[in-house]
């Protein structure tokens, strides 16, 4: 589809900020995101706001109390594609022509602290030491390399590439290159995955400016376009994150049935994709998700990484700005880091990270609990 | 007194079993048993013991203790890392649990194990609370019932 254009991208920093709120960490994006488009606050006529810490709507407190439409979405971490989907579909619906998406959040340091009451999991769950989500990833990894060979020194290439590529954003969490051995040998927080190959909980914000394809032009000469947005929770058959059971018959991924739809609405394949981002929780999380999402075979992530083929220098870059790996999770902002990437990229404005060869189309998978995956194609 | 952490296995007795639910309409088994099925959205689940004995799935080990609530023994500076696995119970379902062993040398793909009533924690009122776990069969566990 090429009815909505994205027009403007703004992002806060992703990190620590002290006393900074999340609102005012939004509002900054929101202010980048409006002068990137060239537009103001008063010409947006619908906007969605997506944070798992606070209720967004406030947000126009800050940034305008226009009166206009303001709905809060919350899918975990796939939070942030949410909002693009809901900010094209209000576009289609005719909501309005230009609308914004914005995510929002600040972690505290550790693992995600969450009350497994509001995911539906049992209390014994937590008093027993299962509601982990990093345990869930953790076997899932373990299974997988086992059934596909894939080794350890594959995770510790992926994480340290996104180390690598989190150095040359301005705007990471972490900017220091942690070597392979490094890596290998931090402490092991879910077996086989070691503390530095996963993300962190953190704090951030990110904006994009929406707008009707046909008006594009008048904003910008390089508009992307929202080819498609596809979000998918678990069939049954699927074992995902926070469950206390699965069954005997097993069913692909959520974000196997995201990614396929995605690619049917798009018209595309993932043969068409020049810049990849993949949910990168852990380093595993990205080797599995370059299969799930049909960028590769199961297995063949061995030799890939092997060849520094998802390397920005590659033939398929994932993870072009560091990642979560690299950026941590303010999980309202993480899908829009993705979006607000793949648009610098197809416009030529990455910096020292860009991707070469004129990139034309970018691919963003989002992915968390318990088990919703969402997958965005955007193309110039 | 012994109490178990939830209403979710057999307790006291020999042979302790996990208790799920089976949906009256179209047989889909859930561990625990739960208010409605999770296929069909039927209420009819009815409680359903499941076999002792199952096959590892998959596995990987908790390296820390977790953040919120936890209350196996101990945590904090002495905290000891425990295995959690995904387990097949015959053909019926696969339960997530702990497990007895935490070395990753010791834990295989499709191993047997079986289910174990453990020692978890003290509550305040001095009640010994037990929980499940899952252990390779034929180990030798000095905490095992």
């Amino acid at each position: 589809m090429d009815d909505v254009a994205i027009i403007g991208v703004g992002l806060h920093p992703f990190g620590r900020h002290g006393d900074k709120s999340p609102y005012e960490m939004a509002a900054d994006a929101v202010e980048l995101a409006l002068t990137d488009a060239g537009v103001t606050w008063n010409d947006v006529q619908c906007a969605f706001g997506g944070s798992w810490g606070v209720w967004t709507d406030p947000l126009t407190g800050l940034v305008g109390l226009t009166g206009l439409p303001f709905i809060h979405v919350f899918s975990a971490c796939a939070t942030g594609a949410a909002t693009i989907q809901q900010a094209a579909n209000a576009i289609r619906a005719g909501d309005g022509d230009i609308v914004v998406a914005v995510g929002t959040d600040k972690h505290a340091r550790g693992s995600f602290k969450g009350d497994p009451t509001t995911t539906n999991v049992p209390v014994w769950y937590r008093e027993n030491g299962q509601y982990v989500t990093t345990k869930f990833f953790g076997m899932k990894i373990n299974k997988y390399m086992h059934d596909h060979g894939i080794t350890p020194a594959t995770l510790a290439k992926v994480a340290a590439k996104n180390y690598r590529n989190g150095a040359l954003n301005p705007k990471a969490f972490r900017r220091k290159p942690i070597t392979e051995e490094e890596i290998l040998s931090s402490q092991m927080l879910n077996y086989p995955l070691t503390s530095y190959m996963f993300c962190a909980p953190d704090e951030g914000a990110a904006a994009v400016v929406l707008c009707r394809a046909d008006m594009a032009h008048r904003f910008t000469d390089t508009p992307v376009y929202v080819k498609a947005t596809a979000i998918r929770t678990r069939n049954y058959g699927s074992y995902e994150v926070n469950t206390t059971w699965a069954p005997v018959e097993e069913d692909v991924a959520p974000t196997v049935h995201a990614s396929r739809a995605a690619y049917e609405d798009a018209g595309i394949g993932p043969e068409d994709v020049d810049v990849i981002q993949v949910q990168d929780t852990d380093a595993g999380a990205e080797v599995i998700h370059m299969a799930e999402n049909g960028f590769c075979a199961d297995g063949d992530q061995e030799k890939l990484l092997a060849d520094g083929a998802t390397e920005i220098t590659g033939p398929m870059p994932v993870n072009t700005d560091g990642g979560l790996i690299a950026n941590g999770e303010p999980i309202g902002a993480s899908g829009l880091r993705q979006v607000h990437e793949l648009v610098l990229q197809l416009r030529g404005q990455a910096g020292d990270r860009q991707v070469q060869g004129d990139p034309r189309v970018g691919y963003a998978q989002v992915y968390g609990a318990p088990g919703t995956a969402a997958v965005t194609i955007l193309a110039r | 007194m012994q109490k178990p952490i939830a209403n979710v296995f057999t307790w006291p007795a020999d042979d302790p079993q996990l208790l799920g639910g089976k949906c009256d309409r179209c047989g889909t088994v859930t561990f625990p048993v739960q208010a409605r099925c999770p296929r069909c959205g039927s209420q009819g689940m009815a409680e359903l013991p499941l076999p002792r004995r199952g096959t590892l799935v998959s596995w990987t080990t908790q390296g820390f203790p977790p953040t919120v609530d936890y209350r196996g023994d101990p945590t904090g500076e002495s905290f000891e890392p425990y295995g959690v696995g995904l387990v097949q119970l015959d053909d019926v379902v696969r339960v997530e649990s702990r497990l007895t062993e935490s070395d990753p040398e010791k834990l295989d793909f499709g191993m047997e194990v079986e289910l174990r009533i453990v020692p978890f924690y003290v509550d305040n009122d001095g009640n010994e609370i037990v929980t499940f776990a899952f252990a390779p069969v034929g180990a030798q566990n000095s905490e095992e019932r």
